[in-house]
């Protein structure tokens, strides 16, 4: 068994330590709130943030993971950025298909807890490495904005 | 404005709705429950009870659920057909839910498409542009007559609006979920009265989309996110080219790797069935299979250019005849040319293909992204030697599609249900394409 750190909580799975962290999540705690886009890191669907900084769990080995904080789309509401983001994310009307999406906030959450009022560029540097295939990438960055002026 | 028909609406089985105005009755299965809101898979009904125009049901709780007959992909259909609905319905936006319509052509065929169950070709809200409002509109017609009954009033001294049933001249007012049980009883409409497009709330106007929170805090359920009791993960070895067929495969390293439970050949491949993706993908990987490829599709991107381009001279089917263009292209000062080339692509969506079967002797219950239900259903039938109407159909969220679910053989959903019948429904299976499937296998 090994023990891990999700959104605040200690949590025991059973699972080889070369298992990526995605399938941990996905198949072993039933948080299927993370997606599997391409298991190669390249889509950015399958983002979390490990001690705070934003990883692909579909390229995290399970042993990688071990005693840090992991947090995830269910746990993200519970950070004033994950919040703000997910609210600007609705007045936004940002999702389509939406299969992108929890991977967007998640590296959107990261981006705004390191830079308070991003500019353009620092988004479009941030968010490059997630993949959306509805194109929702402008309403994407119109709710970052919008949520890093409502970061409270 | 005029007053349309509603077809058999006065056939259904209405009165027997129970709690809550249904149009359309509906029960919520297992899946149902286990989604989230603003989706489902559930309003099982049985074959044949029901009516045309199936399309709302309303609860006591005040909720207005519209039974949506067209995959949310991206495009908005869950927000695009219960905008006509609440329309009609004098709903308040905010009591509005949308659920995905089961496999059932005789009740949810897109109207362009005659008598097929399917959501394509930019079809889904103008084939249903009519037919939602018209169900909205006998819905609020019966919450009308509910309301004229219990407070012995002319049903035209009643308005609704934003979701309250008034009576201005006594001051009473009532919710959609108070008068749910009492409309369920009332006559249905035979005729109803659309609004005139200037007195339109909602339609024109910007409503919130219903799937938004859901896609925004990861509780929308798709079919990857699809988990049974007993569950097992396939991941699929495909031939290298189409057409190709395992002739012989060694298993033994595969079912080594811990937390694989079986290997199966099916006709275009060899299935690993595992506990869980992760073991299911170390299971494939160690997998050896030797192709039969005699009849495998062997051309490569050159030679299928190079068919496309002695296609593009040949002349070709006219949609529209008009003037000379021979002519006029002959008399012509200047004339342009362009070859546009494009490649064969996958179809790429976020989402990789995938699709849960649970079989038994006599039922094959599946949930998937699902376009195309009237093309699902009879082949998943065939595969299995069932009935179509044995095959139900549980419409998820889908993760994209761009034409890519619409596969006229269904070849995903074909795939599960071999892969389920491979084990004789021993466990139900949710089939997993990786994202190199998708790129590598997509029709």
């Amino acid at each position: 068994m090994t023990t891990l750190n999700v959104n605040g909580k200690g949590v025991s799975v059973d699972a080889d330590p070369d298992t990526p962290l995605l399938w941990v999540l996905r198949d072993h705690l039933n948080m299927t709130g993370t997606k599997y886009g391409c298991g190669m890191a390249l889509c950015g669907a399958c983002t979390v943030h490990v001690n705070g900084q934003p990883a692909r769990s579909c390229s995290t080995p399970l042993s990688a993971a071990v005693g840090k904080r992991i947090t995830t789309i269910e746990g993200v509401g519970q950070t004033k950025e994950g919040k703000a983001l997910q609210s600007a994310w609705v007045e936004n009307d940002v999702p389509q298909c939406g299969y992108c999406q929890s991977g967007q906030i998640m590296s959107a959450a990261a981006l705004l807890a390191k830079v308070k009022r991003p500019t353009d560029a620092e988004i479009d540097g941030a968010m490059s490495g997630n993949v959306c295939r509805c194109g929702t990438y402008n309403r994407i960055r119109v709710a970052i904005r919008t949520a890093a002026r409502n970061v409270k | 404005m005029s007053a349309f028909e509603i077809v058999n609406l006065s056939r259904r089985d209405f009165l027997k709705a129970g709690a809550g105005l249904t149009l359309g009755i509906a029960v919520p299965d297992a899946l149902a429950q286990m989604a989230g809101p603003g989706q489902g898979g559930g309003s099982a009904a049985a074959a044949g009870t029901f009516e045309p125009n199936a399309f709302v049901r309303i609860g006591t709780d005040n909720t207005v659920t519209v039974i949506v007959k067209h995959l949310e992909m991206g495009q908005g259909t869950f927000t695009g057909l219960p905008t006509l609905v609440a329309e009609e319905l004098d709903a308040d936006w905010s009591q509005i839910r949308a659920e995905g319509a089961p496999a059932d052509a005789s009740r949810y065929n897109n109207l362009f498409m005659g008598t097929v169950q399917g959501t394509g070709g930019s079809t889904a809200m103008a084939n249903s542009y009519e037919q939602m409002r018209k169900a909205g509109a006998a819905a609020r017609a019966m919450l009308v007559a509910a309301a004229a009954e219990r407070w012995k009033v002319a049903p035209d001294s009643i308005t609704v609006t934003r979701g309250a049933v008034m009576h201005p001249p006594s001051n009473r007012r009532a919710s959609f979920g108070q008068l749910a049980a009492s409309a369920a009883k009332m006559p249905v409409p035979q005729e109803v009265k659309l609004k005139d497009p200037k007195d339109f709330a909602l339609i024109g106007r910007r409503t919130p989309r219903t799937d938004t929170r859901a896609k925004s805090n990861g509780t929308a359920t798709y079919t990857q996110d699809v988990k049974l009791p007993g569950m097992l993960t396939a991941l699929v070895a495909h031939p290298p080219r189409f057409g190709g067929k395992p002739k012989s495969f060694d298993a033994e390293k595969a079912k080594a790797v811990k937390g694989v439970v079986d290997v199966v050949a099916i006709p275009q491949g060899v299935a690993v069935l595992a506990n869980d993706f992760w073991s299911a993908k170390k299971g494939r990987d160690a997998l050896t299979v030797d192709w039969e490829e005699s009849g495998a599709f062997k051309l490569g991107s050159a030679e299928i250019m190079a068919e496309y381009r002695n296609l593009a001279a040949t002349p070709g089917l006219p949609a529209r005849k008009e003037g000379d263009l021979p002519g006029a292209f002959a008399r012509a000062a200047k004339t342009l040319e362009a070859a546009y080339e494009f490649p064969y692509l996958a179809h790429a969506c976020m989402e990789p293909m995938n699709c849960v079967v649970k079989l038994s002797a006599d039922a094959c219950e599946i949930w998937n992204g699902e376009q195309f239900q009237s093309i699902d259903q009879p082949e998943v039938a065939a595969v299995l030697g069932m009935k179509p109407e044995q095959v139900k159909l549980n419409m998820l969220f889908a993760g994209g599609s761009f034409g890519r679910r619409a596969n006229p053989h269904a070849d995903y959903l074909v795939e599960a249900a071999q892969i389920a019948k491979a084990i004789g429904g021993r466990a139900p299976v949710k089939l997993v394409w990786t994202r190199e499937d998708d790129m590598r296998a997509g029709h």
